[in-house]
This record gives structure tokens, sequence and C-alpha cells, in this order.
């Protein structure tokens, strides 16, 4: 099992979070991982990605040319990686801020108003975590729980409390994969 | 060794130098390494050990020769502005024959340049890049696990020539995270101060001096050849190298770093379509694996040198193989890093237009 | 037999390589002298400059080191954090220090560096042949100032303690002469309370030391020690700018 996510949208969407809670839960599955983010000037309000492998062998690249998955959580983001994806990869969409279709018939598009569901949840931040917590129930890279429990290892102190929520987040989202899945 | 840890490769560069028994770190801020000071600031202090902020580049690496001087482990980071302020007291260093390890997190250059990954240092750190006649040890991990294990070797090899040794990553491998394992503590209660180092001569029978000064011109030669005898007993012992795949290969890529660990995929993606590549990767950049470089040029059609550069350890690899095969080349400039399909299509090109 | 006079244990036989009324060798002997009184000398390390005194480790003989020029408070910190034990002096030039070496002083004086500094003035560059410092004095002839130093063209003179007294780090900070011998005597004074600064880890010391070039200047040794008294004294005016508590 090989599996390359790449996950896109604005500094301070939770891009880089998302991705390092996959390679800390891939790490605890006792499984070959790399984290690669974008940095530099775009950090802060510009655009922002990371590329998470994780896998049962070693990893040579850790670069993602051409992803097979991609959480995609804003306009520009979906511009920028659509025309990269793999075909028949998938692309999971933050809804909300994506008010266009995926124009490519190739790949498989699982688009969830994630940023509204966040809001109803009581905290726009975990937007991202629905999206990883549907990623993950769609590729099977990690389980679920194993997300969970690395929460824990990002959420200490003063932060600690927001850990139920974002559990709640990625709960939300493994549950519209399955629908997605058609296994609901 | 421990529990793997997931970690930035920054951070690990820290934290395997502190294990490695590094006691004093001296630098100066820049991107992309500034996570490199900011973990010793934080570990140094818990440590007993020293941190300093210097007010330049200039400032650290004298700090950096002072702290030499007295046999302690010493440390500094940077990028490659900051390196080549730096120079000057790495020739001074050199012909002091005192040990210290240098770490360049590449970026794009000439010139201010920018923050992201490049290999265009190499002629600075291979070639010795202040005046004179020197080198330094070079070696380049190419994953965050190699980079925490080397680190140790760093320092042991620097203690072992009384020479600098320098890291050379980038900055993509100091951002990125991987999960790592750390070897064992050094344990640093049975470091000794060194019979050559300047701390005062309390009760030896001689003093000591450290200087990289001779005015007569005889004196400076011994002083040189001195230097030479050492840079050809790590030639004779040091090279480090790793080949993948290279038993059966027809075509071979050479790479380091960064650029050799997205080569390797492509070496995968080869395999699959028939094609016979492999990979050799030179682990110590000084001193270069010429030897096996020039063997291999035997079984093989031709090399494919790769690198984030305008093609620098091209020159090496060139020297290497001394005419016997082709070496294309195909590098990244300015801070773009190749994919491994970039390089396939390279190697491919190339199989295509000697058929 | 009686001896009345001897040279200082740390200074050694090697005869220096300083020009004839060259006022290098009363530093020396000034430094070696203390060492040796205040029982430093086994402790001592001393980093030498690029300047006329960059052979200074074959005249005064302990531990010693040699900088790049201008990085001597740089390389002396170096030594100093990570082995405080020893006694760490940095020996310097107007040129080594207060040009190219001008960031180094200034940030280990800030930082208190607990290392000594003992800064030679001689108001130009010696050993290249008496080009200007930034110490030559306004219409001073030097080979890069023929005309005579403008402030216009090259600024002024550089006054280091004025300077270093205006930061919080340092414990002591003074400047003395060498040009005559009542000078000497107080030199020695402010030196061993810049020696005392660091052995009683309060803090960075530095005391310039007034000199005289008398090969570039072109006089006479006595004719130069006149000049100091009648045109560099009254420009660096001898005195102690920053005296911590603890110091005497």
């Amino acid at each position: 099992m090989e599996k390359k996510l790449v996950i896109a949208g604005f500094g301070g969407q939770g891009v880089m979070l998302a991705g390092e809670l996959l390679a800390e839960a891939g790490k605890e599955e006792e499984k070959y991982v790399t984290f690669l983010p974008s940095y530099g000037p775009e950090m802060r309000g510009g655009t922002a990605n990371c590329h998470v492998i994780v896998s049962d062998n070693p990893i040579a690249s850790p670069i993602i040319a051409n992803p097979e998955a991609a959480i995609i959580m804003n306009l520009p983001s979906l511009d920028k990686f659509e025309p990269l994806m793999e075909e028949d990869g998938i692309l999971i969409l933050n809804k909300t801020l994506i008010p266009k279709e995926v124009q490519r018939k190739d790949v498989r598009v699982l688009s969830i108003d994630a940023l509204t569901i966040a809001k109803e949840l009581g905290n726009e931040k975990v937007t991202n975590l629905i999206l990883l917590g549907a990623y993950v129930t769609v590729e099977k890279t990690v389980s679920l729980e194993t997300v969970k429990n690395a929460l824990k290892v990002f959420l200490t102190g003063k932060k600690e409390k927001l850990i139920p929520i974002n559990e709640k987040a990625l709960d939300k989202g493994a549950e519209i994969a399955k629908e997605f899945l058609g296994e609901k | 060794m421990g529990e793997k840890i997931l970690m930035k490769g920054a951070e690990v560069i820290a934290e395997a130098a502190i294990r490695a028994g590094c006691m004093a770190f001296f630098g100066y801020p820049i991107t992309p390494q500034n996570e490199t000071p900011e973990y010793f600031s934080r570990r140094m202090p818990q440590l007993g050990r020293v941190f300093l902020q210097a007010e330049s580049e200039v400032a650290a690496i004298n700090m950096v020769y002072g702290a030499a001087c007295t046999g302690t482990r010493v440390i500094t980071t940077s990028s490659s502005p900051g390196i080549s302020l730096m120079q000057e007291g790495f020739s001074y260093i050199a012909n002091s024959n005192v040990p210290c390890v240098v770490v360049n997190a590449m970026r794009g250059g000439p010139g201010l340049g920018d923050i992201a990954p490049a290999q265009a240092d190499y002629f600075q750190a291979t070639k010795g890049g202040g005046h004179g006649d020197y080198h330094s040890i070079v070696i380049a991990p190419h994953t965050i696990q190699e980079e925490a294990d080397l680190m140790f070797d760093a320092f042991d090899l620097a203690d072992k020539y009384r020479i600098m040794v320098v890291v050379l990553v980038d900055g993509l491998m100091g951002q990125m995270m991987e999960p790592v394992e750390f070897k064992d503590w050094v344990d640093v209660k049975k470091f000794k101060t060194p019979e050559w180092a300047t701390v005062g001569q309390g009760d030896r029978d001689h003093r000591n001096i450290i200087t990289s000064l001779s005015i007569l011109a005889e004196g400076l030669e011994k002083m040189n050849l001195h230097l030479q005898e050492k840079y050809r007993k790590i030639k004779e012992n040091e090279v480090r190298y790793e080949e993948y795949k290279m038993d059966d290969a027809e075509y071979a890529v050479t790479a380091f770093g960064t650029v050799a660990r997205i080569s390797k995929t492509t070496v995968d993606m080869a395999r699959k379509k028939g094609i016979k590549l492999g990979l050799i990767r030179p682990i110590t950049l000084w001193p270069f694996p010429t030897e096996i470089i020039n063997k291999r040029a035997e079984q093989l059609k031709f090399f494919l040198d790769s690198e984030m550069n305008e093609g620098q350890m091209l020159e090496d690899v060139k020297l290497a193989v001394n005419g016997k095969k082709p070496v294309y080349f195909f590098g990244k400039l300015g801070g773009v890093v190749p994919t491994a399909e970039d390089i396939l299509k390279e190697v491919e090109k190339h199989i295509e237009g000697g058929k | 037999m009686k001896i009345i006079y001897k040279k200082p244990e740390p200074i050694t036989k090697t005869h220096t390589t300083y020009c004839p009324g060259c006022p290098h060798g009363i530093a020396h002997r000034l430094v070696a002298e203390l060492l040796e009184e205040m029982n430093l000398t086994k402790k001592a390390v001393i980093v030498w400059p690029v300047g006329c005194s960059v052979f200074g480790y074959y005249f005064i003989g302990t531990d010693a080191v040699e900088a790049a020029h201008g990085r001597a408070c740089a390389m002396a910190t170096g030594i100093k954090r990570v082995h405080p034990e020893s006694f760490v002096i940095s020996y310097q030039g107007d040129g080594d220090l207060a040009s190219i070496g001008i960031a180094e002083t200034v940030h280990a004086a800030a930082r208190g560096e607990r290392i000594s500094v003992v800064y030679i003035n001689n108001g130009n560059y010696g050993m290249t042949g008496g080009q200007m410092a930034p110490t030559t004095l306004l219409g001073q002839r030097t080979t890069t100032t023929p005309y005579g130093r403008d402030a216009k063209l090259n600024g002024f003179p550089l006054h280091v303690p004025e300077m270093l007294a205006a930061i919080d780090g340092p414990a002591y900070i003074a400047r003395a002469a060498l040009d005559s011998p009542q000078h000497i005597i107080q030199a020695k004074k402010f030196l061993k309370k810049a020696f005392t600064a660091q052995t009683k880890d309060l803090g960075f010391s530095l005391v310039e030391m007034i000199s005289a070039c008398p090969t570039n200047w072109k006089l006479s040794p006595v004719e130069a020690m006149e000049r100091i008294r009648r045109e560099v004294l009254p420009v660096f005016p001898i005195g102690e700018f920053k005296v911590a508590k603890g110091v005497e």
C-alpha cells in the first residue's frame, strides 16, 4: 500500500495541521510516512499545500507530481491541482468556498459543504478535519480511530479542550464519505 | 535507539547534534532553517550547554572557530547566503586543524536568490569555498532518518581528523517531516579536553598555539603538506555512497540529497517499464566516490547526472567516468525541484537518442 | 646575586618583531606583568589579531590563538562561552578592532562577554604600511590620506571607549596612553581593573592604549611620544569611562 495525498487551501485553513495529523496517524500505524509542506512567503494568507505519503514500504520521492487524492479547500487550489490529478483520482472539495464544477470527467469528486457544516458544529476551524475524515474513509490510508488518537499529539495544553469537536468533525466527514461510497 | 518521532528535518538536525554531544551552537537566523537554531535555543540551556545568537554569520563562524580551539563539539547552521559569509572562517578553521560541524540548508541563489530548496552550493562546499588549498568533509543525507544518523558521524569525523564537516541539505529536507529514530545519547561526561586545545596551559609542560599563519613560505608549505596528507587519508578511508538497483543496470542516475531520493522513484518507475536503470548516490560529496563510478562505467550505456543546479557534481562524475561513457545532465535551477517523472523523461530521451 | 630587574615570567625569550620605538612591547609587558601578578598565566588564552601584533604569541608565552582580521572578539567569545575557566584576552589594534571588527567588538560588549580587550590605537594601519585607520586624526597624513584626513571625505576619528561606555554590557572601559612613565603606570592600573572585571565575572572590559607608530609617522621615537601628548591626547583623552561596582 502506498497512498499519496495533497492538501491545499489558504494559509490559516489548517492545511498543514491536517497533513501532519495524517502523517502522525500513519506513523502510529507503523507505516512509512513523509510530510512535505510548501513554505515561505505564502505561509500566511496565500495558498498553502502539503504532500503526505503513507506507505508500507520505504518512500523514495516525497513529492507528488500527480495526486491520486487531493483535499481542496479553496478555488485557487482547485485551479492548480485539477489538471494535475491522476486519472481516476479523487478530489475532496470544500464546496462552501468552491462555487464551480470540476471540469474533468476522469476523476472522482466528493464535494462537501464543509465550512457550513463546521459552523454548524460550532467551530469553522474544523473544516479541515471534516475533509480529512472523509478522505481516510474513502482511501482507508489509516483508520479513523488512529487519526483521532493522533489529535492528542497536536492539541495539548489549552487546546486539549478542542479534541471533542475535532473528533466530531472527523466523524461527520466519515459519515458523508460512507454515503458517497454507498455504504450507508 | 528509541521510539519513532515525527519531526521536521530542521529540528532533527538539532536534536541529533545534541544527542551526538554537541556542546555549543553559534549562529544567525536565516530562512529556511530557522527551526534549527530555535530548537537549539530551547534545548541547550536545559542541558547546561551553550546557545548563542551571534550578531552575524561572520561572527558566528568565528565563535565556532574559538570554541573549536578548545576541542569542544560545536556547530553552526545556516543557509546559502549565510554560508557565503562564513567562507573566510572555514578557510582559517581548515588550516588551524580544529574540528567543527557546519550545516548548510541550501536555498536558491545566486545573491539573495529565494528560499526554495536548491543544491547550487556544491562547488562551494566541496571545492573549498574560502581561499587556499583546503577541503572539508561534505556529507549529504537524502532522508530525515539518514540526516539523524549522519549528524553523529559528522561529529565523530570532525574529531577524528580535526576537520570541519559540512552537512549539506536543502530547504526541502529542512521543512519536511518524517518519523525518525535517534541513536543513543553520546555520554558527554566522557569527553576530555584534547591535548592540543587552547584552554590555558594549566599543568601541561608546553603551551598550545593554534594559528593558520606561517610567514615563511617553507613553513606554510609544511602546513599545506600536512593538510594534504590528512586529505589523502580521508579519501582512502571515508568515501561513502549508496547504490540502488545497480547490479544489472544499463543506465545510471547520479544524484545526491533530495534529488537522489527523488531519483529512487525514477528508478522504480523505469524498472516497471523494463528499463534497467540504477542510481549511484554519493553520501560523501568530498571525498567523492570516484572509484565506484569509474568501475560502473564499464557496464553502463550512459550516466544521467541530476541536480538542483546547473551541473556542479556533474564535473566530478565526468572526472570519475573519465570519458568511458557519455554523461548527460538534467537540472532544475533557482529552487525548482525536479519530479521523478521529469528525470525519467530525460533518461528515456537519451535511450531514444542512442538508438 | 640580588635580582633587581627581570622580565615578567610570561614574556618569552624571542626578540620582538616590532619597529624601534614601538610601544607594543610596553603593552605586552603590562599584560605579562599582570598575568604573573594576578596568577593568570596558566589560565590565559590570548586571541591575537591581524596587524603588527599578529605574532604576539611568540612574545607572550601563554596558550594562544590567531584570529582572522577583526574577529578576535568573536573568537574570544567562542572560547570563553565553552570554557569559562579560561582567562581570555583579546589583543587588537585600531584597524582590527575599530574598523573591520567593530561589529564583533560592539556586540561582545553589548553581550557583556567575560573577556578583556587590550586595544592599541596608533592612528594608522602599521603593518600594511601606514594607511588611514578609523582613529586617524583630522588633517593627519597617511599613505591613503596623502593630503591629510578630510572630514568631508573620510569622516571623523572613532572614539571606541566613549561609544562602548554607552552600552550596558561592559563592566570596565578606559583609555590610557603609553607615552610616558606616569601614563604607563596608570595604564597598568586600568588594565588590572579590566582583568579584574573578568576574574570577578562582572562583564566585558576594554582598555584603549594610545600608542605610537614612529616608523609610519616618520618621527623619531621621542618625537612620536611628544606627538601623542601634543596632538593625540587632546582628541583621545585619558580616562575611565565605565567602572562597574566591584572592579576596584
